[in-house]
Parts: structure tokens; sequence; C-alpha cells
């Protein structure tokens, strides 16, 4: 996973609560096996309206994603994180997060940016100001910034970390290799494995 | 509020007991006993392991099947869509190479992945269960800690057996009282949802508790654990007890013998101890349920049978306002039309959410010697193979079929619309799945969700209906009905 440590470019605003990973990314989308080719699919049903903020002038190239609160919602589909990077976004501001969504961004390197419902007003406000601000997201300093206006965002230390340093998480665990292989040991005999049923019919 | 460090609680008691680190400046890492793997979240993670040369590192605590996008119409045949062949080709050689069980298209224990792991007993009480799908929310209702993952994570927990969760916090969700006649499992949780709302559970493991929840079958604890992601949840559990291991008596992977009293006495301990507190609690009285619809576009925006559809003018904030007249715009529905006034062109009954025998059976209870309104298409898809060799040998397709279903074979189907069965631009389906999301069930497809026994009544009906609407004229009053009853007998 490569670092990010600031993501700077302009912003689209999406001011809607609850966008679920089925907008994001339709089921439709989900047939590939690989994981780039998703940014033509992002909020496919939403660009067939010609006013959706993806399809203004300046969404191509932006950075940053503004949304309401409960982004991410539904479906743990990461396809969804997939296809806003594939677009070119590289953090998502938003007032809160899925669980998922949250999990599967910090694992692709899609920086999650929580701010409150105030901090996400005022950046609403400075982009609508305008429009080709420079939205920066400092993950390092936990602030997004854009013409003038700042705001402090939540983002857990070691997601933060994992982003900071690009980590890779399997590398990292299996550094515990020793602590799993002993918790093996101790596991209840009657719990179940596959292949082995107690019925000839598989 | 309760420390990280007081026990006592159903989701702490199985959190603790699978720690396997907890490593400074790291989330624990907890230790998985069940890894649920299908072909639509899975080849990335199996090739991101391959080209990192890692081995999957417990394949016997794996188990995969095929259920996202199978053919419900001829599942033998040629798979005419060449993306999902190649996805169920990709998952075939990733569990071959692998080592991994795969009941695959065609195998007599293929199915959803979620109904399949209780069915074959997999899922058990105080286990981890993983699944690259947010609704193994289900397995909760075993006592379970079961969760959605990603298709990263999906392939942390092959190389690792194990998954990084901060620990989410335990929110208890008790339901008092008895559910009123007629009110399902599907109502009780569209209740609970729109109680504590999309986002209500979010960072949060629910526990499910109280008479109501108490009284329900396994089948139904698996819809209410099922919809707990709705809520935003990581997780919904509900404490084992004698429904529970009479369910998992005698399953295929369940203990036998002394292994069966040694798990039992273990799976009793999985309770919540009297005066443990939680995080956060929310008290339903079941009285105050009623067999409901959703009309909107998430699963908290849902109205008895015997409401209306919702002014937005009525919700509290702009914010909540603006959200329900998208909605409504979406859905094409008009407010103060009366549910029962809704008409319907597509019932589907099926998904993890309801697609198991008791769904089928309570449903087909419904149609028994009545047909399905002119004009509606209405198809069964049974959750797994074996809920529909379950349900032909009680007879129940003959029923679905003489009442003008469509009588499929298992896969997720309609609940999510990746293997063409879809609903047409603003068709309206009544749906026993667990999403009303735009276009979930199809671009610009209008659904509603409801439970089994409603998706019948309606299929009936042609509109939104429960089963005691067939009994009697529509709209009639008691005494109407007495009249009508009497006239019909002379």
């Amino acid at each position: 996973m490569r670092a990010v440590q600031l993501v700077r470019g302009r912003a689209v605003v999406i001011d809607r609560r609850d966008i679920d990973t089925d907008q994001i990314i339709p089921a439709a989308w989900l047939k590939r096996v690989e994981r780039t080719g998703f940014g033509a699919g992002l909020f496919e049903a939403w660009r067939a309206d010609p006013g959706f903020a993806l399809n203004q002038p300046g969404a191509a190239g932006a950075k940053v994603l503004i949304g309401g609160a409960n982004f991410g919602c539904g479906s743990s589909r990461e396809h969804a994180v997939w296809a806003l990077q594939d677009f070119g976004f590289e953090a998502v501001v938003a007032p809160s997060f899925a669980d998922i969504f949250r999990g599967n961004s910090i694992g692709a390197g899609l920086v999650t940016a929580e701010a409150d419902e105030e901090g996400v007003a005022g950046l609403i406000a400075a982009v609508a100001a305008d429009p080709d601000a420079e939205v920066v997201v400092d993950v390092a300093g936990r602030t997004v910034s854009a013409a003038g206006f700042s705001t402090p965002f939540a983002i857990g230390d070691y997601a933060r970390w994992r982003l900071l340093e690009g980590l890779d998480d399997i590398g990292v665990t299996l550094r515990h290799g020793d602590a799993i292989a002993a918790f093996e040991r101790t596991r209840p005999s009657w719990l179940p494995v596959s292949g082995t049923s107690a019925h000839a019919r598989f | 509020m309760t420390d990280s460090t007081s026990g006592g609680r159903l989701f702490d008691k199985v959190w603790q007991r699978h720690l396997v680190a907890s490593p400074d400046g790291e989330p624990p890492l907890l230790y998985i006993d069940l890894h649920l793997v299908h072909e639509v979240t899975s080849p990335q993670a199996f090739e991101g392991l391959d080209l990192a040369g890692r081995t999957v590192r417990r394949p016997d605590l794996t188990v995969a099947t095929m259920d996202h996008d199978v053919p419900t119409l001829n599942p033998l045949g040629p798979i005419t869509d060449p993306l999902a062949a190649e996805q169920m080709a990709r998952l075939s050689k990733n569990c071959e190479t692998h080592g991994i069980t795969l009941y695959p298209l065609g195998s007599a224990e293929q199915g959803v992945v979620h109904v399949i792991g209780p069915q074959l007993g997999l899922t058990q009480p105080g286990m981890t269960v993983v699944c690259g799908d947010s609704h193994t929310s289900t397995h909760g209702a075993f006592g379970a800690l079961a969760f959605g993952i990603g298709t990263t994570e999906v392939e942390h927990v092959l190389a690792t057996q194990t998954l990084r969760q901060s620990k989410p916090q335990a929110m208890a969700v008790t339901v008092d009282g008895e559910l009123p006649a007629g009110v399902t499992a599907k109502d009780l949780v569209l209740g609970i949802i729109a109680e504590i709302g999309t986002g209500g559970g979010t960072g949060s493991v629910i526990e499910y508790r109280g008479e109501a929840v108490r009284g329900l079958d396994m089948e139904g604890r698996m819809t209410v654990c099922n919809m707990s992601i709705e809520a935003g949840a990581r997780a919904g559990m509900i404490a084992p007890d004698e429904v529970t291991f009479a369910f998992l008596e005698g399953r295929p992977h369940s203990p036998q013998g002394a292994a069966w009293e040694r798990a039992l006495d273990d799976w009793r301990s999985l309770v919540t101890d009297p005066g443990a507190a939680f995080d956060r609690e929310v008290r339903i009285d079941a009285a105050s349920l009623r067999p409901v619809v959703t009309w909107g576009t998430n699963p908290a925006q849902s109205v008895s049978i015997d409401g209306v559809v919702p002014d937005p003018a009525s919700f509290g904030t702009p914010a909540q306002q603006q959200a329900a007249q998208r909605a409504l715009e979406y859905m094409g529905l008009a407010p103060g039309t009366a549910v029962r006034d809704i008409a319907i062109d597509t019932v589907f009954i099926g998904s993890c959410t309801n697609g198991r025998l008791a769904d089928l059976r309570a449903a087909a209870g419904v149609l028994k010697g009545r047909k399905v309104s002119p004009g509606v298409r209405a198809i069964v898809v049974p959750g797994s193979a074996r809920v529909k060799a379950d349900a032909e040998a009680e007879g129940l397709d003959d029923v679905f079929r003489a009442a003008g279903f469509e009588w499929r074979s298992a896969g997720c189907s309609m609940c999510l619309g990746m293997n063409g069965d879809i609903l047409a631009p603003r068709e309206r389906s009544a749906s026993t799945s667990n999403r009303n999301f735009e276009g979930r069930q199809g671009p610009g497809g209008r659904t509603h969700l409801v439970s089994p026994a409603m998706a019948a009544a309606t299929a009936v009906t042609g509109r939104f209906a429960v089963p005691g609407d067939l009994e009697r004229p529509r709209g009639g009053s008691p005494d109407a009905r007495a009249r009508a009853n009497t006239e019909g007998g002379r």
C-alpha cells in the first residue's frame, strides 16, 4: 500500500446522508475480478443526472469527496473504495462513516476524514464559494482545510499510522505468528473443521 | 458507561476468548473460527495472497460456496453470463489450489452463504465468524460474534486466520413482552431499525434481548441479527439457549457424543450476567410493533400496514425532510397514500434474511388454495439447495406453483440483482430481502421490504396486505365481516 501523508486537490460535494455502497458502485460492477477499472461505474445511476456533482467540469481530477453522515453504509463491497480511488479520489470527508467502509478504506489507502457536522458544513461553504479551491487533507495533522477555512478531523491512531507508513497489514500481523500458533493450541476440540463433518453425505 | 475491562456481557465473553494479542498501539488481533467465502468478494484477495507468495493458514476453517451471481433458472446449464462464469471458475480454482472446501453450483449444500453455515452446523455459539459480506451478522443469532469484512480483510484472514479489530461498544436492544399476533421477526427488526436509525448501531455490537426475542425460533433470530448491519452495527448477537441447542443437535458439523456435552456446558455460560451494564441500552415494547412495509430508500423508512405514506414535512430536521422527499420521488409515491392502496408488480421471496425453510412455510401457509393476482410476477428463491429439497419434500413447491409463483434454485438472486434477476426501471416489488436502496434490485427499481407472510398476502391481492386481509372483504369492519360470513352461509 502506498503511503499517504497529504491529499491536495479540488473537492466534489455530495451533500446527502446515508450514501450507500450500492450507489457508490452498483452490483453489476462486482463481477470484475480485478481491483481496477471501477471508476466508470462510480455513482453510475446518479451520474445519469446531468446536474449531479460528478458531472460538473471541476469533478475530473478532484482528489477529495465531501459527503453526508453515515457515508458508505450497506454492503461490505470494497469495490466502492476501489471505484472512488479509480476515479481519482484520495480522501473522503464526512461527519460519520459506516464501520466496514472505513475499515476497507484504510486497508486500501483511501483517507476517511471524520469531521463534525459544523466542520463539514464549513468546508462545503468554502468549496461552494470557490469550486476551484484547493482542499488539503493533512493526515499527520488531522486537519482538513480549504480557502482559509480549517477543521480538525478524527481518525484512529493505528489507521493514521498505517496511512502514513503505507503498511502492509498482513506483514504486521505475521510478526505475531508465534502468538497465533500458541492460541491455536488452546482452541476447544469440538470446534468445527470443514471437510470432516459427521455425515457421510459430504 | 462500562469500561473495557468489564466482563459479564455476552459480547465481552466471546471477544475475550478470541484475543490472540493486544499489541501496544495496534488494534487487538482476534482469532477467526470460521471464514466463509463466496465468488464475488474473494478473487482479488486470493490474487493478493498469490502475488505475495502467501498461503491460506487454515483451509480447514474456511468454507466456500457460490451464491451472489449464480443463475436461479437452469443452474446446471451453461452459465450465460461470462463475467459470472469467470468468477465461479476463479473460486473453484482458488479453492482447489488452497485446499478449501467448496460447495459449488450443483452441490447439495450450495446456497446463500449465511443460510448454509447454520444449516451445516458450522455456526456455533461463542465462535467468531467472518465473511466478505455485510450480512454475516446473521450468524450472531447463535451467540457467535460475526461480522462482514472487505476484500483486503478477507486476504488478511486467509493469510493469518486473524483480524485486527478495534473493540466495538456493546449495545443492548431489549424487546419487552410478546409480539402481537401477525407481527414477525422481520417486522420486529424493521421496527428496531426505525427506532435507532440507519447509523444507530455504528461502532457497536447489538445484543438483542427480552421476551419477544427469546420467543423467536432460530430462523426468526437469524432474520433479526441479519439486519443488524442496516442499523450500522458491527454485529448482532442473541445469547444461545435451549432453542439454539435444539437447532444445532445432530447437524453435520455439530459436536457429537461427549463433545456435545462439553460444548453444551460451555455454551450455557454464554449469556450476559445479571446486572451487567451496556454502553447504550434501547428498550422497545413489543406491543407497539405492527406488520410493516418500507416506503423509502433505506430500511429505517418503514410504516405500519395500517398507515399511510408519510409527509416529508412531518420529519424533524431539514436534512430528514429532504431525504424523505427524495425517497418519495424515487419511489414514485405521494404522501398520504394508504399503504394498502399501493399496487406492486413483483413479489420476491428469498435471501439470507428470509430464504430459510420456516420463511417458505410461512409464505406457503398463506398461499395454499389461493392465486397470485393477475399481472403480478412472483418468484421464490430458496436460500439453499437443501432448503429447496426440504421444501419440496413437504410439497411447498406445489403450493407455490399452484398459486402462480416461479419456483427457482438457490442463490442471492433479486436481493441484489447481480445474476440477472432484476426489476425493470420503476417496477415495484414487495421483497423479503434486506435493502431498499435506490437501484438495489435493478436500476430504477422500487423495493419495499416486507415479511414472507406479507409478501405472500401481497402477491394475492396485488397491493400490500397482511394474511388477515385475505379472510375478509377489503376494508370491511368486523360487523361487515360477520354479515358477509352469515350471507355466505345462506
